[in-house]
Order: C-alpha cells, then sequence, then structure tokens
C-alpha cells in the first residue's frame, strides 16, 4: 500500500536529520549552514501489552538523560497518530519531569476514547517544552496532488487554526522541479500576511522542508504549530515542529528507506549506540522505517497471524475483524471482489451484522487457502449464535489465472472441520466464484456441503460477482439457476 | 536455431517447418482516428520477460483472426535469449527478443505501443527511455507499488509528449478482435465465454483490473458485447483517468454505452460529470462507485487499492454514485442491479435502432495448452526421466521423503543424508556413524599418491577447483582406490563359499593373485595401522554382527604368519565391514545387498571421501601460490629409436625399443 502514516517522532527525526541534507531545488535566501542539526530531544516511549509501566519509565530515564535536566519542562502526549490530541485532553503541556512521568503513567496500557474511536495508549512522545510568543506560531502543510504539491502556509498556527482550506495561502509546486518557483514567488504567495522580516528566514526553511518533503517522499506533511524564531540579525532562525502528522510513500521504501532509516538511527537520535537487545543487523544505518496502525486499530492475534502470512509469501492475504460478534461473514477472493461483497452486505442493510473484511489472491497455496479459511471459521464458531443463525459468503470474482479447484480445496478442508460448528450455529453458505477451472471447484464444493449435510448454495459466473448477497439477506430471488455439475 | 526456413524437401518434416514467419509491412498504415488507442493492426513491444502474457496476447490475436501477431518483439534487458519460441494457433513462431530499448525500436517502426512488465523498481526508468521515442503512443505499465512520486512525474511526462498511459498497477485492457494487453481477460476460455474474439457496443473503463473481467462477463450476458475495455489501475495517480478514455468512447462512432466503475477515493469521477454536464460527452454511461461500505463503517478500513481511500466527503463511493445520478448517470441502486440497468439501456437502444446486433459469428477455437490440460487432469504423458530420491517442487525439499527440516530437526548428519540418497531410506544410527567414519578415514593420504599428485600438478597448471579436482579423482579405478572393491568382492566370495581362510589364501596363491585388501608398506602386526585399530574397534562394538571382518582378521593370521607385513589394511577392513553393514544391519534383503556392492557403492564411498582431500590439495597449492610444474629430464628416461633413413613419415617401419 502506498501513503501511510509515520509516528510523530519519526517523522520529526527525519525533519531534523535530513533538513540541513536534502539538496534544495532551487537556492534559498540564506547560505547554506554550515552545520548539521544537532539531534533531536525525543524521547519516543513505548508499552506494549503487559509492559511494566514504571520499568519502562526508568528505562526511559537512562537512554534520554536530558529528561532528568534540572528545571526543563516538558510536553506529553500519545503518538498513536490520533488528530486534535489538544482537544481530546491528551496533551500536557509545561510540566516537568516528575510531572510528565506520572501524567504518561496515568495513561499508559489504559483503554482511551477519542471521539467516537476506542483504543488502547501504547506509545508516548516526550519532547522539551519550547516557550514561544503567540506570533511565531504558524501552520504549514504540504500535501501531494496529481498536478503537484500544495503548499498551505498560514501565519496564525496553534490548535484553533481553524478552516485551513480557507484561510490558508496556497501554492501548488508542479510535478517537474524545473518549474520550481522563484523566492520572490513563495513570498508573495505564501508569506503575504507576514512581517518582510521573515520573509527569508520562513522561505528558506519552507523550501528545506520541501526538499526533505521530495527527497523522503512523503506524501502529506502538517507542522501544527510551526514555530519560527528569527535571531537578532534574521539571518537565521531557530525552528521547532511542535506537532507533526506525516505519511510517507510506503512504495518508495527501495529509493528513501536509506534514509528514512538514518534519520532514526541511535547516533543521528543522540543515543549511545548500545549493541541492540535482538542483535539484528538492519538492511540500512538503521531501523526499518514502522508504519503503525491507526488508532484503535490494534491487531487481534488472528489478524496479526493473517498479515504475517501475508508478508511472508507472494500471495495477498487480508484479514480485518470489523465485528466480532457479527453475523455476516465473508471468505472473498480477489481485491475488488472483497469491496463489492462489504457494499452489498452494507446495502441490504448489515454493515453492523457485518463481522470481517478481507480477500485472498494472487493464487495462494491449498495450504494457505486452508488456513486462511480456518482463521475465518474459527472466529466465525467464536461470535455467539443467534437465532436467526450466520451467514458465510465465500465468494469472488472469475479469477485471471488462479485456479479455483486448488485453492477451493483449501476451503473445503476447512469446511470438512468446521462441519459441525456450522451446523450448530446455524450458518448459511453462499458461495459463487469463476475462473480457471470453476467448475470442477464448485463441484466438488458442492458435494463437499451435501456430503457434510451444510446448508450451502453454489452459483457460478452466470450469478453477479456478488449476485448471492441479496438473494442470502434480502431474501430476494432469481431465475439463474444454482450451478450443477 | 538457425533462423533461416530450411524448404520441405520430399514430405520430410522438420521442426522449423511448423514455424510461422512474419514480415514487416510492406508499406505504412495510414494512421488511425484520434480517438483510436488500438486497432486490428496495432503492433507492440513486450518489454520483460513474460512468455505466459505474451503467449495470451498471440492466442487472443489469433482467435480474433489477425492476420499478424500483436506483438513485434520482447525488450528484456538481462539479455542472453535472441528469440523466444511461441505458438501462433498449433503451429510456432519466433519472437525476437532485444537487449536495447534503441535496436528494439529501430527494427520495427511499425510499434506504437509498449506494455510495460518492469517491476516498480525498475519500471520508472525503463518508462522514461521508452517515452523518448517518437513512434510510442502508449504505454501500460503492470507494475504495482510504483512510488506515487515517479508515477506522477511519467504522466506529466507523457501528457507533454502526448503519450497514453495506462496503468500503473493494473491488469490493462482490451479491445475485442483487435489487441489485448498481457493478462487482461485471463485465460482463454474466460475470453471466449466473454465474446471478446469480436466487438460489440459497450466501452467500460473501470479503477480495477480484477473487476474488469467481471465487467467483461457482465457486458457479454446482457449486451451485444464489449467494444473496448481499459482498467486505469487502482493507484493513487493513474497515467490516464476515466474521462481520458470516456471521450475517447465519445469520439469512437462504434461505441454505443459507455460503462464506467469506479472506486472510494480521489475525485476523477467528477471530472466525467462535468464533461457530461458541459456537453462534451452525450453517450449514455452506465456508472457505479464500489466501496460505498466505507461510509457505513465505524473503523477506517484500507481497502485492496492504494488510491481507495476517501480523503473527504466528496471521495466517498456514496457521494460519487449520488452525484453521477444527478448528472444523468444510469445508476443502479447496487452493484448487483448493475446488469439490469446496463440491459435496459442497451434494449432502449436496440429498440431505437441505434444499435443492431449483428449475426454471431462462430466461436472461435484454441488449442488449450498443454500444461494447463495436464492441471486439469484431461491428458497423460509418459515422463522420459524418473526421480526416486529427491524432489524440489513442494514446500520443502525432500530427501527420500524426508523433509529438509526434519534433516535438521533430527539432526541425522551427513552420514544420514547419504543413506536417505544413496540407499532411500534410514539406516541405524551405527550404520551413519560408520559411514561418517569412512568418510573420514578416506579423506586424504598424503600428497603422493596419484590422485593428490595429479590434482596437484592441474592446480599448478593454473586449473579451476573442478578440473584440479576432477582429474584427481579420476585415477581413481581398480589400481588406485579399487581395492574396496576388490577386497570386498574376494573376501565375500570366499566367505559365501565356505573357504576356510587358510584355503582361501592357498587358493589365492595357487592363482598368482594377490590378496586385494592384504599388506602394508610399513605397518605390521606389531606396528598396527591405527585406523585398522578404530574401525575393528567401532564394528566390534557396534555391529550386531561382523562375520566377514572375522573372516578377514582369520585370513590375516594366516598371511601375517607368512610376512609380517601382510596385514588386513584399511581399504580391506573398510571394505569388509561395509559388507557386514550391509548384510546385517536389517535395512537390506540379502538380494538389495548384493545389488548395491555391484553398482560399485564401495567405489563412491572412497570418491566422496577423497574428493575432501583432493579438494585441500588444490586449496593447499593455490595458498601456496606454486607455479606450473615441470617435471625434471633427469627424472626421466629417454629412450627413443633411431629412425631409418629414407622412409617416408609414417612409413618409417616398426619402432622397437630395447632396454
Amino acid at each position: 500500500m502506498s501513503a501511510k502514516s509515520i509516528l510523530e517522532a519519526d517523522g520529526k527525526a527525519i525533519l531534523n536529520y535530513h533538513l540541513t541534507r536534502a539538496p534544495v531545488i532551487k537556492p534559498t535566501p540564506l547560505p547554506p549552514s554550515k552545520t548539521h542539526n544537532p539531534p533531536p530531544k525525543l524521547a519516543s516511549l513505548y508499552f506494549p501489552a503487559g509492559a511494566d509501566v514504571k520499568g519502562v519509565l526508568d528505562q526511559a530515564e537512562a537512554t534520554y538523560p536530558w529528561l532528568l535536566a534540572p528545571g526543563a519542562k516538558f510536553v506529553a502526549k500519545p503518538d498513536q497518530l490520533i488528530k486534535r490530541r489538544g482537544k481530546s485532553g491528551l496533551l500536557a503541556l509545561n510540566k516537568t519531569w516528575p510531572e510528565a512521568r506520572a501524567w504518561v503513567e496515568a495513561r499508559a496500557g489504559k483503554p482511551q476514547k477519542v471521539e467516537t474511536v476506542e483504543g488502547i495508549l501504547r506509545h508516548f512522545l516526550v519532547e522539551p517544552f519550547v516557550p514561544h510568543s503567540q506570533d511565531t506560531e504558524y501552520y504549514i502543510n504540504i500535501n501531494s496532488v496529481r498536478e503537484g504539491d500544495w503548499i498551505l502556509f498560514t501565519h496564525e498556527g496553534g490548535v484553533d487554526v481553524g478552516d485551513v482550506d480557507e484561510k490558508a495561502e496556497k501554492l501548488l509546486i508542479p510535478v517537474d522541479l524545473s518549474e520550481y518557483p522563484s523566492n520572490e514567488e513563495i513570498a508573495s504567495t505564501l508569506l503575504k500576511k507576514v512581517p518582510k522580516g521573515v520573509h527569508n528566514v520562513l522561505v528558506d526553511f519552507i523550501s528545506r522542508l520541501y526538499a526533505v518533503y521530495v527527497d523522503c517522499q512523503f506524501t502529506y506533511l502538517e507542522i501544527n504549530p510551526l514555530v519560527v524564531i528569527p535571531n537578532a540579525d534574521q539571518t537565521s532562525a531557530e525552528v521547532h515542529f511542535l506537532d507533526l502528522a506525516a505519511k510517507l510513500d510506503q512504495t518508495a521504501e527501495f529509493e528513501c528507506g536509506a534514509k528514512w532509516a538514518i534519520a532514526r538511527s541511535a547516533q543521528a537520535l543522540g543515543l549511545p549506540v548500545a549493541p541492540s537487545k535482538e542483535g539484528k543487523t538492519h538492511i540500512d544505518a538503521g531501523p526499518p522505517m514502522e508504519f503503525p496502525a491507526p488508532f484503535g486499530r490494534e491487531l487481534s492475534p488472528e489478524e496479526a497471524k493473517i498479515a504475517e502470512m501475508d508478508a511472508k509469501t507472494g500471495a495477498s492475504l487480508k484479514l480485518t475483524i470489523l465485528n466480532p460478534n457479527g453475523r455476516v461473514w465473508t471468505l472473498v477472493a480477489g481485491g475488488g471482489a472483497s469491496v463489492v461483497y462489504a457494499d452489498a452486505i452494507a446495502s441490504a442493510g448489515f454493515a453492523d451484522q457485518l463481522a470481517n473484511y478481507g480477500e485472498y489472491s494472487g493464487a495462494p497455496t491449498e495450504q494457505q487457502t486452508y488456513d486462511y479459511a480456518t482463521t475465518v471459521l474459527n472466529l466465525l464458531s467464536r461470535a455467539p449464535m443467534h437465532p436467526d443463525g450466520k451467514v458465510l459468503f465465500i465468494g469472488g470474482g472469475i479469477a485471471n489465472f488462479t485456479n479455483v479447484a486448488s485453492t477451493f480445496k483449501g476451503v473445503i478442508r476447512a469446511l470438512e472441520q468446521a462441519a459441525p460448528v456450522l451446523k450448530e450455529h446455524n450458518v448459511q453458505i453462499w458461495v459463487r466464484r469463476a475462473g480457471p477451472n470453476y467448475q470442477e471447484g464448485l463441484r466438488n464444493i458442492k458435494a463437499a456441503g451435501q456430503k457434510l449435510g451444510l446448508n450451502m448454495h453454489v452459483y457460478g459466473p452466470d450469478m453477479h460477482v456478488s449476485g448471492i448477497v441479496p438473494l442470502a439477506l434480502k431474501g430476494a430471488t432469481t431465475d439463474i439457476p444454482e450451478f450443477s455439475a | 536455431m538457425n533462423g533461416v526456413s530450411t524448404p520441405n524437401n520430399k514430405g520430410g518434416l522438420s521442426a522449423n517447418d511448423n514455424i510461422t514467419r512474419f514480415s514487416a509491412p510492406s508499406r505504412p498504415l495510414s494512421p488511425p482516428a484520434a480517438h483510436t488507442l488500438f486497432h486490428p493492426k496495432t503492433r507492440c513491444l513486450v518489454y520483460g520477460l513474460q512468455p505466459r502474457a505474451v503467449q495470451g496476447m498471440l492466442d487472443f490475436d489469433f482467435i480474433c483472426q489477425r492476420k499478424t501477431p500483436s506483438v513485434a518483439g520482447i525488450i528484456y534487458t538481462f539479455g542472453g535469449q535472441f528469440v523466444s519460441k511461441m505458438y501462433w494457433g498449433t503451429k510456432e513462431t519466433l519472437l525476437p527478443v532485444y537487449q536495447s530499448t534503441e535496436k528494439a525500436m529501430a527494427q520495427h517502426s511499425d510499434v506504437d505501443t509498449i506494455v510495460n512488465f518492469a517491476s516498480s523498481r525498475s519500471v520508472y526508468q525503463s518508462t522514461m527511455e521508452l517515452m523518448q521515442y517518437p513512434q510510442i503512443k502508449c504505454i501500460a505499465i503492470i507494475a504495482e507499488g510504483v512510488p506515487e512520486r515517479r508515477a506522477r512525474e511519467i504522466l506529466h511526462v507523457a501528457q507533454k509528449k502526448g503519450v497514453t498511459i495506462i496503468g500503473p498497477a493494473t491488469v490493462g485492457g482490451i479491445k475485442p478482435g483487435a489487441f489485448k494487453i498481457g493478462n487482461t481477460g485471463g485465460m482463454m476460455d474466460n475470453i471466449v465465454a466473454s465474446k471478446l474474439y469480436r466487438p460489440g457496443s459497450v466501452s467500460y473503463v473501470s479503477k480495477s483490473g480484477g473487476m474488469s473481467n467481471e465487467l467483461n462477463n457482465i457486458i457479454a450476458n446482457t449486451t451485444n458485447g464489449v467494444l473496448e475495455g481499459i482498467a486505469i489501475g487502482g493507484d493513487r495517480y493513474p497515467g490516464t483517468s476515466f474521462i481520458d478514455h470516456i471521450l475517447r468512447y465519445q469520439a469512437d462512432p462504434d461505441c454505443k454505452i459507455i460503462v464506467l466503475l469506479g472506486e472510494v477515493g480521489g475525485v476523477e469521477e467528477y471530472r466525467v460529470i462535468e464533461a457530461v454536464k458541459s456537453g462534451q460527452v452525450t453517450k449514455p454511461i452506465v456508472a457505479w462507485a464500489i466501496g460505498t461500505v466505507a461510509a457505513m463503517l465505524k473503523t477506517e478500513v484500507q481497502f485492496g487499492h492504494a488510491g481507495s481511500f476517501a480523503n473527504s466527503q466528496l471521495e466517498t463511493a456514496t457521494a460519487k454514485n449520488a452525484h453521477m445520478r444527478a448528472a444523468g448517470f444510469h445508476v443502479p441502486d447496487t452493484f448487483e442491479d448493475m446488469p439490469r440497468t446496463l440491459a435496459k439501456v442497451y434494449n432502449d437502444l436496440v429498440q431505437a435502432g441505434t444499435i443492431k446486433p449483428a449475426a454471431e459469428p462462430p466461436v472461435p477455437k484454441i488449442p488449450m495448452d498443454y500444461a494447463w490440460a495436464q492441471e486439469l487432469g484431461l491428458i497423460r504423458k509418459p515422463a522420459a526421466f524418473i526421480s526416486t530420491i529427491s524432489d524440489d517442487r513442494g514446500q520443502e525439499l525432500l530427501y527420500a521423503g524426508m523433509p529438509i527440516s526434519a534433516v535438521f530437526e533430527e539432526k541425522i548428519g551427513i552420514g544420514g543424508v547419504m543413506s536417505l540418497l544413496w540407499f532411500r531410506r534410514r539406516l541405524p544410527d551405527y550404520a551413519t556413524k560408520f559411514l561418517e567414519m569412512v568418510l573420514m578415514l578416506t579423506a586424504d593420504h598424503g600428497p603422493a599418491v596419484s590422485g593428490a599428485m595429479n590434482t596437484i600438478i592441474t592446480t599448478r597448471a593454473g586449473k579451476d577447483l573442478i578440473s584440479s579436482l576432477v582429474s584427481g579423482l579420476l585415477t581413481i579405478g581398480s589400481r588406485f582406490g579399487g581395492a574396496l572393491d576388490g577386497a570386498a568382492e574376494e573376501f565375500t566370495k570366499a566367505y559365501d563359499k565356505g573357504l576356510s581362510p587358510r584355503d582361501f589364501v592357498d587358493t589365492m596363491r595357487r592363482e598368482n593373485k594377490l590378496i586385494p585388501g592384504i599388506g602394508h608398506r610399513i605397518k605390521s602386526r606389531n606396528n598396527p595401522d591405527q585406523r585398522v585399530v578404530l574401525v575393528t574397534n567401532y564394528v566390534r562394538d557396534n555391529f550386531p554382527s561382523h562375520e566377514l571382518l572375522d573372516y578377514a582378521l582369520a585370513v590375516e593370521t594366516v598371511t601375517t604368519s607368512k610376512k609380517d607385513n601382510l596385514i588386513l589394511n584399511v581399504d580391506g577392513c573398510i571394505a569388509v565391514c561395509f559388507v557386514d553393514l550391509m548384510r546385517n544391519c536389517g535395512a537390506f534383503s540379502p538380494e538389495e545387498a548384493e545389488d548395491y556392492m555391484k553398482m560399485g557403492v564401495l567405489n563412491g564411498l572412497f570418491v566422496l571421501g577423497r574428493s575432501i582431500g583432493l579438494i585441500a590439495h588444490f586449496l593447499d597449492q593455490k595458498r601456496l601460490r606454486t607455479g606450473l610444474y615441470r617435471h625434471p629430464w633427469d627424472d626421466i628416461t629417454y629412450l627413443l629409436p633411431s629412425i631409418q633413413q629414407g622412409n617416408a613419415p609414417g612409413a618409417e617401419g616398426r619402432v622397437e625399443v630395447s632396454v
């Protein structure tokens, strides 16, 4: 998948490292800085399930000795892709370390509801508090569209930035970087409402920021507030990105992986280069980029298992549990078909009963299909019984090259095992699939269904790809006959 | 392959006669209309080695009754091959394979389309290169996972140069009766089932490649068929979008109905809505955006495609469907209703006389591929080779049925592996240990023996490891290393005949034969060979029976009474112990044991063991940087005949050498 959100700590580390290193597209108003930024002070605290919270915090004091500096003030916040943390009371500002520590301790590993989503807080970020005046707060956002990259800028940043789409000054940087705007153009479009005195400093920063955006293949970058405190003669400035949200293009890993890694290496972060715990050798000069799951979407063991299988094979295996107590379960082949099935189930009025979204494709082996199907059927059997029974869709489009009969072998094996439970839970099974050798596949599954005494309906390519959904859920009728050998 | 077609003389068929060759067109084609992307004379190059996809394209061309294949050649920069053999119907044809794009372009000026199968890592560079050739008008990019910045750069350049990009992350597209990109449409039976061998009146554009197959099916079932279909790909920045193709369909007089299958994410559907509103597009559009479920779920779910993620309300499938419906598109209530909606639009147009269904041409036949027929269990053929010891086709490598992971888990050692591969069975631990012991004992015997000598000389001549090793191994035979086989044979024969040790020794002497495995240059009864002691002790301690060893030791008593150094040497000892093992370990029937001995398995043991030593000598000489060896003259006695004068060369008469 391509655009993926990253941790705030990782985003900040990348900016800090590459701001002075990424090649600028055109010369900026200020001379290039002769020194690189010092390592950023980012205490990234992770509390895995069952972790000793105190222990993690004690360890943090050893890893980040600046936390214990006398009189220092800090900002603490969860770092889990949560939007509008300030408004949800998830931002501790201007705290001493003991205060910040207590604040984190009170929340780490605990469930938290943010707007409509509930999740467990596991990842925190503690940074030095930067005192600054309101008039040094800016907002900047870079995002990519087909024609190029938009830079949005307002001189009034902060929590209450409001509707930036309306308020911000905008500048489109075309895809062809030879058409990159001049310093004057940048200043005259984006900095209209900013005092002239800081123009050079800001143009320099924006150009460098954009250079990092391009060089490290970001697809989204928002800094709010961005604090720029110019020095006395305004030839350079102290820049702080207080709050940052970013997405990287995961598919660019082969081009940028090394850059993402080195910025997050122990050395770049100013950490003692301890021999790593697992003694793992990374392929780059730092840890590989991690793309965390959205807040509240912690993977269940089953989802994690499928994700691991997905990563280890050439086939594509996806599973997201939407409602573990749902009545409607899907076992659908193909990325497009799986969405169509979910659509059909939702539009039949069963959105809240839809238990899972998932798909298997890319010619999985019989064993992989079996493992995948068994996982789904296990989850199904754990959901409470329902007076109206449950529905299982074994669906899929017209495969291109997958031998339907051989993937269905894995599904049939899983059905054979689960047959008693399927009957106990009164599960209706609806099958639709086509593609190479589908005749044998459908014949086999139909025979298995009859042998096992399952309530099963089987259709081939005459049936619309998701046509079985209204039949099963809305009692619709069809004149298309069921598949018969 | 000689590349020249030989005339078919006197009915004798050569393999070459079945190969069809196509020449380049004699005159340039008149340019097609602007809206035409593909036509029945479209010629393309396929970038990347994708024989299966190319074969699919050629099969499609064949059933569409194209005169020439749509694929003019293959560009494969990793090179090696000069031509690629493909089927053209039941005959074969050769497609040229080029290592450089430049050469391919120069050879095929009629090519205007590229099907680019390069990987996500290399597709940017190759597409940029391909776009430098003005003859190229269309490039289909199949790769998934092209970085978004690179995809945008490609489409930016393509726009400037007027190149149509299809993809990335797509299966491609199809124009029935004319041209098929790569794997579009699936296998031939599906192409036939969806009537993609002849044009219809409905053109579609879809985001998903997988769902395009479903569209082919729906359109074939409800209308007179597909005129053209493009899958623009699921990435955030497809090279061309819905509107680009819909404008072409609008301009194409053969297209009567447009089908649009959109998706949650992006705003490309709205550009079509604008075009309809402005009157640019007037043909009926049947449309649906998939992913309506997203709005109804509580959590964000990333669906299959990179681009299928709504960043704003406008990008949701529900909003798109509503807007398209409002703009007068034919939008069904659900995707399941789409066939009905399409059928209605079609029937209305037939009634209005806009569409006149043509008579159905006969369904073409395409020969089934051998591999597929075999997978379906329709055909069989005798195999030319049989292997009963190892299998590399499955999840795991198997040695005589034992997975390689079990080989390590159970720590069966090299002896265990030998027992699996040589004898196709597990032998008891003491037996596999014995095999390992033999390998260790025979590993080397100093530089002076003929095998090592040969290896050393060959190494010093600058040859590689394999040549040096083999030159040493080639000396192994009845004289060098062969004592093992001989000893096993003689001792066994005597023992089985029931000859007493003394009778055996006497018989051998009467026949003037040395007893193989008896005798040592320096070792004697009082100064025993430690290797023999090791083997003897091990066998006595571990083997259930060691009759032949006991017999051989009795023979030794006889021979040493004649001369002190006529001991059972290490070769003889190993040989008789090995026979004991084969006969008594319980894993072999007497016939099997006999059979293996006849096959020369003992020599195998020696060759395997000694290879260790020969490689060591090779490495040793290399390490010492020794130079070419030349034997000194004074170590060779030269005795040449003097040739009689006057006779012609070759008729010098008999050469006598008197010593």
